[in-house]
């Protein structure tokens, strides 16, 4: 029987309320002067030790951006973002290389998140409770702190595999041919204006790269993790599907609670060749600001997958309750021929949270195939919109899209809105969209209370409902905690 | 004394007067039912008494254990033992039965001080009373209530009050819409809850019910007041003659 356990757990263990990850580290750092300008790109390039054509490449991008502007085509509203007040890098002092070198502070901030950086033994049969969870696999983690990757586990034992795992800036030193074949090959440095800004100034991430043929045994992850004050966060993840492999790989994400609004412009790029499959999961759960709107991250991010192969298939599921702005459109270009793109996203807009997120399905390849699942959970004074783009090319014959976007509004002064774009230049495609948008209705809640459930239990349970397909798309260990998180975001919405 | 006591209670609801001083009292053990015509106050006394919202009581008591009943929330009305089957159950999309079952006995459990119930323990027991309730296991798995049948929906009340015991159940017409096996089930169900320490309050329109449930007392509920109360013998009465005849007494 599975899902019994799921939001029983969820609704029980949540007993404090409010942002439970916003604490400070007090940590020696080193940081970049404050401001932008191209003798920052050139620092942050020297403190990587990068080669040439990645300084060239940079500072180009850094020259496109100095043209652009920003986007104000989406639905949210913030202040103008003085891009000169602002770090663009900071680390821990101590660079470290192992984990026994990782400074004891970092290591005890990870374990009061609640990420494993140590290698656990897999302890086969120990706890013998009897539910599937413990048969639990172990996660490789890429901890990211600020600018740079702070630790990788599980290195060694990937490698055994032909897999590699590392942050980045490591990749850059060990395999440049592949980082120089495939950064920017999705996302192009001119791509958005805070793509570009992050191929500019982009600090750490991860690197994937899983060989043809291989099986990913573990679930890759990293960890996202703003700590410095007046810092933005510009990581840079690109992972690489080779013929016939798989891999799933998870991010997570918190930041301390400030009065200030932080910036954090990611670049995503997947890579899928023939018969690869990548799943890529989110939980974001960035400061979402306090009741009244001050603070939170601003998070404005570019994630775009290629499906080159033929057959490949690359699955985005995001569940977005943190951020007091997201706006992020994570997308799939379906190339190959019979490729698959699918999008399963929860977004949480509480208090004064804006999200406008959604993704792009660019057909291209013949008889490809795309699944949009969107549910978006407006409360308070939240704005959720969804927007989406399904794009069918002309040679695109037999294509097929279905998207689904439904909204659910708690109380009566937040907003849903959904915004589809659908262009299609092939007649043999098909393509279908629906859209629902409702209210926890009143009956609902009295008829679980009359069970016995308190209205927040009520709430978290008829929401985990409503996200139940999206929730079901997640690795196991992350949907309990993003069922956790659904509940907790959305307290005090209701009464 | 009673387990529910009410007295000459009255509420409006949107600033129309629905009941209109009710007393009634129902002893631990027994079985009472409320009859009454359509727009009789039958569901909003079922509401008023789970403490729904919208509905604003304007006077009298109501009491369950001696416990001032309308000060408290309805999941604290749950605790504390009442129970109502709702004459439309409420569909939950994408919250699976067994989950919203478990969650449910396991507050009420918690209340009580009990050990809460792990999956396993609680499957077995919900298999058993589900068997009993002649419903098949894969309502389990589906979504609460949604695509249920009229008569699965009402079988599923059952099974919650099966599964909860409360000491005081009220049944708002729970014999629309079933036919005479599924009706048969659902008394079977309520009859095995008979108890010194259960009581139950049966809100119909027909006497049909209580031929299989029979009641302590009868109760005829017209324009929001209690006109007449009998045996068991009254039910049959008034089937005989219909409301007309108390409705005049009104």
């Amino acid at each position: 029987m599975p899902a019994v356990n799921e939001t029983i757990e969820a609704v029980q263990s949540v007993t404090d309320s409010g942002y439970k990850w916003g604490f400070e580290t007090d940590i020696e750092m080193e940081f970049a002067p404050k401001g932008l300008n191209e003798d920052i790109v050139r620092f942050i390039s020297k403190k990587k030790n990068e080669p040439e054509w990645l300084l060239e490449w940079r500072l180009r991008a850094f020259a496109l951006w100095q043209t652009m502007e920003e986007p104000r085509w989406s639905a949210v509203k913030y202040n103008p973002i003085d891009y000169q007040d602002a770090y663009y890098y900071a680390a821990p002092k101590q660079g470290p290389k192992s984990l026994e070198e990782v400074d004891p502070e970092l290591l005890r901030t990870y374990e009061k998140l609640g990420i494993p950086l140590r290698e656990q033994e897999v302890l086969a049969g120990v706890e013998g409770a009897g539910s599937a969870a413990d048969a639990r696999m172990p996660i490789a983690v890429d901890a990211v702190f600020d600018s740079v990757s702070v630790a990788t586990s599980y290195k060694a034992r990937l490698e055994k595999e032909g897999i590699i795992f590392c942050s980045i800036s490591e990749a850059v030193q060990t395999h440049p041919e592949l980082v120089r074949k495939y950064l920017g090959s999705v996302v192009p440095q001119g791509d958005n204006f805070f793509a570009a800004l992050n191929c500019a100034v982009f600090t750490d991430g991860s690197f994937v790269y899983v060989p043809k043929g291989v099986r990913c045994p573990m679930e890759l992850s990293t960890y996202f993790r703003i700590n410095a004050k007046s810092t933005g966060q510009f990581e840079r993840t690109l992972i690489i599907a080779d013929e016939g492999s798989t891999v799933s790989y998870l991010e997570g994400c918190t930041a301390p609670m400030r009065d200030e609004n932080q910036l954090h412009a990611a670049v995503v790029e997947l890579v899928a060749l023939d018969d690869a499959s990548i799943k890529y999961s989110t939980v974001q759960n960035w400061y979402p600001g306090d009741a009244n709107g001050k603070g939170g991250i601003y998070n404005f991010v570019t994630k775009r997958a290629a499906c080159r192969g033929k057959r490949s298939k690359v699955s985005w599921t995001q569940v977005e309750t943190g951020s007091a702005i997201t706006w992020k459109y994570p997308s799939c270009i379906l190339q190959g021929d019979d490729s698959v793109g699918e999008f399963y996203s929860v977004a949480i807009a509480n208090n004064w949270q804006q999200a406008d997120t959604g993704t792009k399905m660019i057909h291209l390849g013949a008889r490809t195939k795309s699944t949009i699942v969107s549910k978006g959970i407006s409360a308070g004074q939240g704005q959720n919109t969804y927007r989406g783009l399904v794009r069918i090319g002309p040679r695109a014959s037999g294509a097929r899209n279905f998207t689904q976007c439904d909204s659910l509004l708690i109380g009566d002064k937040c907003g849903a809105h959904t915004v589809p774009y659908i262009e299609n230049r092939c007649l043999t495609a098909k393509v279908e969209h629906e859209a629902t948008t409702s209210r926890i209705a009143e009956d609902q809640l009295f008829y679980c209370r009359q069970r016995g459930l308190s209205q927040e239990e009520a709430v978290g349970m008829i929401v985990n409902g409503f996200c139940r397909e999206v929730l079901k798309e997640l690795p196991m260990e992350f949907a309990v905690e993003a069922q956790k998180l659904l509940q907790i975001s959305l307290e005090g919405s209701v009464g | 004394m009673g387990m529910l006591k009410i007295e000459n209670l009255s509420a409006e609801i949107d600033g129309k007067t629905i009941l209109n001083g009710i007393s009634l009292e129902v002893p631990a053990g027994e079985i009472h039912a409320v009859m009454g015509p359509n727009g009789s106050g039958k569901s909003t006394l079922s509401y008023v008494l789970a403490g729904r919202e919208g509905y604003e009581v304007t006077g009298g008591s109501a009491t369950f254990h001696g416990q001032d009943l309308l000060a408290l929330d309805p999941e604290e009305r749950a605790a504390a033992g009442l129970f109502l089957a709702f004459q439309y159950p409420v569909e939950l999309p994408g919250v699976g039965n067994a989950n919203f079952l478990r969650t449910a006995l396991n507050a009420i459990r918690k209340t009580r001080g009990e050990p809460e119930l792990d999956a396993m323990q609680f499957l077995k027991i919900a298999r058993e009373r589900m068997k009993a309730l002649s419903m098949p296991e894969d309502m389990l798995k589906r979504g609460v209530n949604v695509g249920f049948s009229g008569g699965e929906k009402k079988r599923n009340e059952v099974l919650q009050m099966a599964l909860l015991r409360p000491q005081l159940a009220i049944l708002d017409e729970t014999d629309s819409g079933l036919d005479i096996d599924a009706l048969k089930i659902v008394a079977d169900g309520v009859n095995a809850q008979r108890a010194p320490d259960f009581s139950a309050l049966i809100i119909t329109h027909y006497q049909r019910l209580l031929d299989y449930i029979i009641p302590d007392r009868v109760h005829v509920l017209v324009k929001g007041r209690i006109v007449k109360s009998g045996g068991p013998e009254l039910a049959h009465a008034l089937e005989k003659e219909g409301y007309a005849s108390v409705q005049e007494a009104a």
